[in-house]
C-alpha cells in the first residue's frame, strides 16, 4: 500500500511554546487515520500545516508525494478540508458557495454543477440550496462544509473534529459519508475528542499529547498493548472483603462496581487462576467472570496522563 | 518559472475570488460609508458657497471619486475573511496569494471604475466639453487599478480581524492624500515644500491628467502622468503580494 501523507520530524513553535514537537508519521493510501488528543495537544496545528494553511519550523511532509512547502498547490488541489468550524460564506448561499470552490479548484462547469446538485441532494440540501448559509443550523453548515471538501473529489480527506457539536442525524450522515468515501478508496485523516468514533471508524490511531506522539497503532492493539488496563470483572454469591481481594499477587486494583467486583491485571490469566483459587479457599460461588478489554477512552486517559506526569 | 497555462488557470481562480468579492463586499456598510458618502460630503463641504464652474471642479472631483471608491473595498476584504475563516478555506485552496490578491484589487477595481462612470457620464449630460475623453478614459482605468492595489496594500498591516481598525487606519493615509493633491488647491498654486509633497502622491498624477483632460493644461506632461501612475501601480501591486505573503500567517496564529 502507498504512502498519503508522510511526516517527517514536523515541529511548530509558537514563542516558548512548542505546539507540535517533532511528529513522525505515515498514513497509508486507503486508511482512515484517527489522530486524538487533548486540548491544545497540537492536533489542529498539524492538520493547519498539512493542509498548508501554516508553515511547519522545521520538518517535511507530502501529500501523495508532493512536499507541502515545496509543491504546495500540487498538494492542496488534490485535498478536501472539513475545518472544526465552519468556514462556509454566510452571505452566499449554498449553492454559490459549491460554485466558488469548484472554481478555485478548477473543476469545469459542466462538472460542477453536477457534482453539487449530486452532493446537495445527498446530504439533504438541494431545496434549501438558494438560501443564504448564514440562515442555515449548524448541521446544515457542517454538511455544506462536507459539501465543499468534496466538490473536487479529493484523494486525500482531512476532517477536523467533523462531528464535533452537531445533531445525532448530521452526525450519523458525516459518519457514513466517511466510511462510504473510504471504500471508493479516499484516505481520511480525522482528528476527533469522540472516542467511540474513533474506534468504530479508524483503522489505525495516534494519540498526541503536549505536541509529541504518545502512541500509534490500530484501536485494538493500542487496547491490548496497555498493560495494567485489562481487567476481570466478577461477581460472587456473598459479599467479600475488598482488602482481602486487593491482597491477591498480580492484581493492581480492586474496585467494587455495584454487585460486580472490577479486577485490573497486567497477566489475565495469572489473575483468573488466582480469583478462582480465592473463591474455592473461602468457599464463594463465583456467579460471572468477563475478561474485559480497556475501552479506548481508558487507554486515551492512561497516555495523556502519563505525559502529564499524573 | 511560471507556465503560461499555469498563469491562466490561476487568473481563472482569480476572476472566482473577484465575483465572490462582488456578491458579497460591495453592499457592506463600510464601503458605502467609506467610498461613497465621506467624499461626498467632502466635495460638498468644499463646493457649496464657492463659485466655480461643473468644468473647474470636475477634474478634482473625479479624482476624488476615482480615489475613494477604488480604495474602499479592498482594505476590508482580509479582515473580513480573517474574522468569519473564510480566509483560511482560501488559503488551502489551490490558489496562490498573488492570485486571491489580485481578485481582491479585481474587484476594487471594478467597484471603483463603475462608480466613477456616474460623475463622467453625468459631466457629458449636462454638456460639459472634454477635450480628450480617450485620455480622461485611460488615466480612469490606470488610477483605478493604481488605487485598487493601494486599497489591498493597506489591509497588509496590522495583520488584524477586526474591519473597522483597517478602514481606519486607511482613511489616516487616504485624507491626507487627498487634501495634497491638487483636488482642492492646484499644485502650482502651493508652497515649494508642497509641491514636492504632491509629487509623492499618485492621486497627483491623476487628477493633473484629468485637468489636461478636460482643459488641456497639466502641470506634469502627460507621459509623465502615465508613467509615474504606472509605476505606483506596479509598486503596490508587487509591494501587496510581498508584504501579504510575509504577514498573512500571521492571521492563523
Amino acid at each position: 500500500m502507498s504512502i498519503a501523507i508522510s511526516v517527517h520530524n514536523l515541529t511548530k513553535r509558537y514563542g516558548d511554546i512548542t505546539a507540535v514537537d517533532n511528529i513522525s508519521f505515515e498514513v497509508k493510501q486507503g486508511e482512515i487515520f484517527g489522530f486524538l488528543g487533548p486540548n491544545g495537544a497540537g492536533k489542529t496545528t498539524t492538520i493547519r500545516i498539512l493542509t498548508c494553511i501554516i508553515k511547519p519550523d522545521e520538518g517535511k511532509a507530502t501529500i501523495m508525494g508532493h512536499d507541502i512547502e515545496k509543491e504546495p498547490l500540487q498538494a492542496k488541489q488534490i485535498m478536501g478540508i472539513v475545518p472544526e468550524m465552519s468556514n462556509a460564506y454566510i452571505d452566499l448561499s449554498a449553492w454559490n458557495n459549491l460554485m466558488l470552490i469548484g472554481e478555485l479548484y478548477g473543476v469545469p462547469k459542466k462538472q460542477r454543477a453536477e457534482r453539487a446538485k449530486r452532493l446537495l441532494e445527498k446530504f439533504g440540501l438541494y431545496d434549501r440550496r438558494n438560501q443564504l448559509v448564514r440562515d442555515f443550523s449548524k448541521g446544515m453548515k457542517q454538511r455544506l462544509i462536507l459539501c465543499m471538501a468534496l466538490i473536487n473529489e479529493p484523494t486525500i480527506l482531512f476532517l477536523d473534529e467533523p462531528t464535533s457539536g452537531l445533531d445525532v442525524e448530521s452526525a450519523k450522515i458525516i459518519r457514513e459519508m466517511i466510511v462510504e468515501l473510504n471504500n471508493t478508496g479516499t484516505t481520511v485523516f480525522l482528528t476527533t475528542h469522540n472516542m467511540e468514533e474513533a474506534n468504530k471508524l479508524c483503522h489505525r490511531i495516534a494519540i498526541i499529547n503536549h505536541g509529541k506522539i504518545a502512541a500509534i497503532d490500530t484501536p485494538e492493539k493500542l487496547r491490548v498493548k496497555s498493560s495494567g488496563l485489562q481487567s476481570i470483572e466478577a461477581s460472587f454469591d456473598y459479599l467479600v472483603n475488598m482488602d482481602d481481594l486487593a491482597k491477591i499477587p498480580c492484581i493492581k486494583q480492586v474496585e467494587k462496581m455495584g454487585d460486580k467486583i472490577k479486577f485490573y491485571t497486567s497477566d489475565t490469566n495469572e489473575a483468573l487462576n488466582r480469583i478462582m483459587d480465592y473463591a474455592r479457599s473461602h468457599g464463594l460461588k463465583i456467579i460471572t467472570l468477563n475478561t474485559l478489554a480497556p475501552s479506548l477512552e481508558e487507554v486515551f486517559l492512561k497516555l495523556t496522563q502519563i505525559k502529564n506526569g499524573v | 518559472m511560471l507556465s503560461t497555462t499555469f498563469f491562466l488557470e490561476q487568473i481563472k481562480r482569480s476572476l472566482a475570488i473577484a465575483k465572490k468579492d462582488i456578491q458579497i463586499y460591495y453592499l457592506k456598510g463600510p464601503v458605502i460609508v467609506f467610498g461613497l458618502i465621506f467624499p461626498l460630503f467632502l466635495f460638498l463641504a468644499f463646493t457649496i458657497g464657492r463659485n466655480l464652474s461643473a468644468k473647474e471642479l470636475f477634474p478634482g472631483f473625479i479624482g476624488m471619486v476615482v480615489f475613494f471608491t477604488a480604495t474602499s473595498v479592498g482594505p476590508a476584504i482580509l479582515p473580513w475573511e480573517a474574522r468569519s475563516k473564510t480566509l483560511e478555506r482560501l488559503v488551502c485552496s489551490p490558489i496562490s496569494t498573488w492570485a486571491i490578491l489580485f481578485g481582491d484589487i479585481l474587484a476594487s477595481f471594478i467597484f471603483g471604475l463603475f462608480i466613477s462612470l456616474v460623475p463622467l457620464i453625468a459631466i457629458l449630460i449636462i454638456g460639459v466639453e472634454i477635450m480628450d475623453l480617450v485620455l480622461l478614459s485611460s488615466g480612469m482605468i490606470l488610477a483605478t487599478f493604481c488605487f485598487a492595489s493601494l486599497s489591498v496594500l493597506l489591509s497588509v498591516y496590522p495583520p488584524t480581524d477586526i474591519p473597522s481598525t483597517v478602514m481606519m487606519l486607511s482613511s489616516l493615509i487616504k485624507f491626507p492624500l487627498v487634501f495634497i493633491s491638487g483636488v482642492f488647491v492646484p499644485i502650482e498654486q502651493l508652497p515649494e515644500w508642497g509641491k514636492i509633497v504632491a509629487s509623492a502622491s499618485p492621486l497627483t498624477y491623476f487628477v493633473d491628467l484629468a485637468k489636461c483632460s478636460v482643459n488641456g493644461i497639466s502641470y506634469f506632461s502627460v507621459p509623465v502622468d502615465l508613467a509615474v501612475l504606472t509605476a505606483f501601480a506596479l509598486v503596490f501591486l508587487i509591494s501587496s503580494v510581498k508584504l501579504h505573503e510575509r504577514f498573512l500567517p500571521k492571521r492563523f496564529s
